[in-house]
């Protein structure tokens, strides 16, 4: 994992695809406190504004996970020092 | 037990001997390498990126290959996955089950392959011939591959 956040701040990692229409690599910061969990934090970045609500756009198309594992969108976010976004693996 | 993540390309028989050493309990060792193709859709394919989250890719795989232990009697196993940029004809991943008999060696690498293809956070970028690029998409196959382990169960 990255270097950890400072208090209340959580970092956001982007791979693929999603890394190349945000331009970003990762962020940190202090999440909304109403957003529970994957579903909720996924609708969120899709009304962010430019360019994440057209990275966003097609949230069934974009996988989560925290803390280096996979999470479904019902999944609490809980308190995740890090919460990554990227299309489905293409590896092997 | 081992997984490695790796810009450099392996040796198939050095790992493989590194790996049964000197175990005679070891009847049978099942190797699978994956390639890189050199067309993709059609058109000749110039090289292949591999990105993938560091961190994250080493627990998954260690998962997968503790999963492929509660599944299959193994002796030992690796995982050697390579990132960067690879061009047609190169090695991309290796996997190696040894078993004290053949069926445990042959599933646990073809479940290890599987779980591999869905799980593990790599993800390929294609460079074609035309200067084009483009992100592999994920296969629904693959998925019907890893969910058939389910149903097999343990």
């Amino acid at each position: 994992m990255t270097e950890k956040p400072s208090t209340g701040e959580t970092v956001l990692r982007y791979f693929a695809w999603l890394r190349e229409r945000t331009g970003l690599s990762e962020e940190r910061l202090i999440l909304p406190a109403d957003i529970l969990t994957v579903g909720d934090l996924l609708l969120w970045q899709s009304r962010r504004g430019h360019p994440f609500n057209q990275a966003f756009a097609k949230p069934e198309a974009i996988r989560v996970a925290i803390d280096h594992s996979h999470a479904k969108p019902a999944a609490e976010i809980g308190s995740a020092r890090e919460i990554a976004f990227f299309p489905p693996v293409t590896g092997g | 037990m081992a997984v490695r993540v790796s810009e450099a390309d392996f040796d198939v028989s050095e790992e493989m001997a590194r790996l049964a050493g000197d175990d005679t309990g070891i009847g049978g060792v099942s190797i699978f390498v994956g390639k890189v193709r050199g067309e993709a859709g059609g058109e000749k394919l110039v090289s292949m990126t591999l990105e993938h989250y560091p961190g994250m890719t080493e627990a998954e795989l260690e998962r997968i290959e503790a999963e492929a232990q509660q599944r299959f009697r193994l002796s030992a196993s690796l995982i050697i996955h390579r990132v960067g940029e690879l061009k047609p004809g190169d090695n991309i991943v290796l996997v190696i089950a040894c078993s004290p008999h053949r069926g445990d060696a042959f599933g646990a690498t073809a479940f290890l392959m599987d779980y591999l293809k869905t799980c593990a956070p790599f993800w390929k970028k294609e460079t074609l011939v035309s200067g084009t690029t483009r992100w592999v998409e994920a296969r629904e196959s693959d998925d019907e591959a890893a969910a058939a382990w389910v149903s097999i169960g343990k």
